[in-house]
């Protein structure tokens, strides 16, 4: 049933990613509405399959490496399709949906059918610590997608040849404003998670902090995007310069969520 | 034969601008001609469509459509008190099928001298609403109309025909909107009282641009130019100052040596907190120092690269011309279709008044053709 629903949910996903690429090339409103639509279905079914997997391990559906990126794969999609409604702009979608795809078919087609539970790593509290974290992680893969986008475009139109096709793309200072709000979505719920983190650690080891190499890289990636944020507001790093310091802070996340989670830290496997 | 209809008129393609600016029709004009068409008996519904490109125009004759064709001409060109020698070689007519594409074509943005240009579609339903208000229409042209209306949407939705500049004037102003998005709370600043300068400006007000800043080295023009725009006059001398405030420069200055250098934006730059600057230059010889676009966060285009896009735009719009014409086509035959049903039901109807089998015979192989 699990595999089920995550085929059909990657189906969705990559007939939501081809309908974007369609809707890129024709600006047709139909292809364009078709794709958002495709794009929310599959996000059901993918919910569905992530219930599934809870309800058979009896914890949250993250207790390992598949179930953690395949959780961030769906936060990623939603985090996304919230943006597209906000700012009314659905040209990034092609460019956002291939690293859900991606992290969909690694997260759940390569998962064993049912993961071992992990007695300690039950109960709402820890639920809504990993979950936040995740959905953090998921808005800054939507900024660096947006910084991308926005480099991009700087660097044709300051070559002064912008061609055709860069008339469907969001305006440059729109893009920014997306990757800013991104951060601030991703900033929040990690600094919501990191708390809720704390607070756990405190009731099943009476101390707040552990001294895992985690909450070090977890305080860098908080103080790097917060960075991004005061110098892409305030100063005359605004612009390309803040893009760019927007895509290597994802750097750091990504080998927080790999190199740290994997090799170094002892209590956070796979978030 | 009835419900034919009927076009006769003159375009950008027929008549030159001279003959073009003495037959157009004012909208009272185009009333009053609708409605004399009709009191002659000559034409049972009519539409005069006349906008800068093209007079013509629509009817649905009362009778034979060739001597209806004919009676419209002479009546077209006696209106514009118009020999019809001087005029009929750059007549064209078309009946039924024809015109009715015609009208499509038109209502696309296919026959416009700026392919894919949106002020038509405004213009045909301008045309098209004075003539129902005044109570010229019938039938068969609200009909055709409201078709033409709905071809020139479905044009614009589904293909790209409209959607790219083709003017350098308004490249300007869709290169200010790819970097600043919407242009409410911006503001311009204009050197120099170029006639581009002028289409440039009034883009952007039309656009919603919020401030206009207007700059001349002679105080009388920038004063006349400020009011023009409704824009602030900014004196030439406290340019370095007034350089800071604005979101997008045009200027229209020619000069031999750059009038805004390096150095000059740089500083304007470090005092306006390093925001983007788009800067249009549309002197010849330039105005702005080309090592200007190499600043952080400004974007310099010149005239040439406007029209390159404009070019590359042009060529992007005329792949899109066979999805337009398909449109075009599948709407036609639907307003085919319909005519066609609408001929046999009133020819049922007739003989039904006069229960003739033959007239019956006679409708269904209408019917069938």
């Amino acid at each position: 049933m699990t595999s089920v629903l995550a085929y059909s949910s990657l189906g969705f996903y990559l007939a939501s990613f081809t309908l974007y690429g369609w809707w890129l090339y024709h600006s047709k409103r139909l292809l364009g509405r078709l794709a958002t639509a495709t794009l929310a279905s599959g996000l059901v079914l993918h919910y569905a399959s992530l219930l599934q997997r809870s309800r058979a391990v009896e914890s949250v559906p993250y207790q390992d490496l598949y179930g953690s990126m395949s959780l961030f794969a769906w936060f990623l999609a939603i985090t996304y399709l919230g943006m597209e409604r906000f700012h009314r702009q659905r040209s990034v979608g092609p460019l956002v949906l291939p690293i859900v795809i991606l992290l969909v078919c690694l997260g759940t087609l390569l998962a064993p059918p049912v993961p071992p539970p992990h007695p300690p790593a039950r109960g709402t509290l820890f639920a809504l610590h990993v979950t936040s974290n995740i959905l953090a992680y998921a808005a800054f893969a939507l900024s660096f997608v947006l910084s991308f986008l926005f480099l991009a475009q700087n660097r044709i139109l300051r070559n002064r040849k912008p061609g055709t096709v860069i008339w469907q793309f969001p305006a440059l200072e729109v893009l920014e404003r997306m990757a800013r709000s991104s951060v601030v979505v991703g900033l929040t719920a990690m600094l919501f998670g990191s708390v809720l983190g704390m607070i756990w650690t405190h009731r099943l080891r009476g101390t707040y902090l552990t001294g895992d190499p985690k909450e070090i890289a977890s305080l860098s990636i908080f103080l790097l995007y917060a960075a991004y944020l005061w110098l892409a507001r305030t100063t005359e790093w605004r612009g390309a310069r803040s893009a760019v310091f927007c895509m290597m802070n994802f750097l750091v996340v990504v080998f927080s969520y790999t190199v740290v989670n994997v090799y170094l830290s002892q209590f956070h496997r796979y978030f | 034969m009835p419900s034919q209809i009927i076009l006769i008129g003159l375009n950008h393609r027929t008549a030159s601008v001279d003959l073009r600016e003495r037959v157009a029709f004012s909208p009272a004009q185009a009333i009053r001609a609708a409605e004399e068409l009709r009191a002659r008996r000559i034409v049972d519904e009519a539409v005069v469509l006349s906008t800068c490109n093209r007079s013509e125009l629509y009817g649905v004759p009362c009778a034979d459509a060739d001597s209806a064709a004919g009676a419209m001409e002479c009546y077209f060109s006696a209106f514009h008190q118009l020999p019809p020698g001087e005029i009929n070689g750059a007549l064209y007519r078309h009946l039924n099928t024809e015109a009715i594409r015609h009208l499509f074509r038109v209502a696309a943005g296919l026959d416009s001298m700026l392919l894919g240009e949106a002020e038509i579609l405004g213009q045909v339903r301008q045309a098209y609403l004075a003539a129902l208000e005044g109570g010229v229409t019938g039938p068969v042209l609200n009909r055709l109309f409201q078709n033409a209306l709905e071809v020139g949407k479905r044009v614009r939705a589904e293909t790209d025909l409209g959607t790219r500049p083709m003017s350098a004037a308004y490249a300007a102003v869709k290169l200010a909107e790819q970097i600043f998005g919407n242009l409410k709370g911006h503001t311009a600043l204009i050197l120099g009282a170029g006639a581009m300068g002028e289409q440039v400006v009034e883009h952007l007000r039309h656009r919603g641009i919020s401030r206009v800043l207007v700059s001349n080295r002679s105080r009388a023009r920038m004063d006349e130019l400020a009011l023009r725009f409704a824009g602030e006059a900014a004196g030439w001398e406290q340019l370095p100052h007034f350089l800071e405030q604005p979101h997008v420069v045009i200027s229209t200055v020619s000069s031999d040596a750059p009038v805004l250098t390096p150095s000059l934006v740089e500083r304007a730059q470090a005092a306006r907190g390093g925001r983007a600057l788009l800067m249009i230059d549309l002197g010849v010889p330039r105005s702005v120092d080309p090592r200007v676009g190499k600043l952080y966060n400004v974007f310099l285009y010149n005239i040439d690269d406007l029209q390159r896009i404009v070019e590359q735009n042009k060529q992007a719009r005329l792949k899109e011309v066979p999805r337009a014409e398909a449109i075009v086509d599948e709407q036609l035959e639907k307003f085919l279709n319909w005519q066609s049903g609408r001929k046999v039901w009133r020819c049922w109807r007739n003989s039904g008044k006069s229960s003739s089998t033959n007239a019956k015979n006679s409708c269904g192989n209408t019917w069938r053709s």
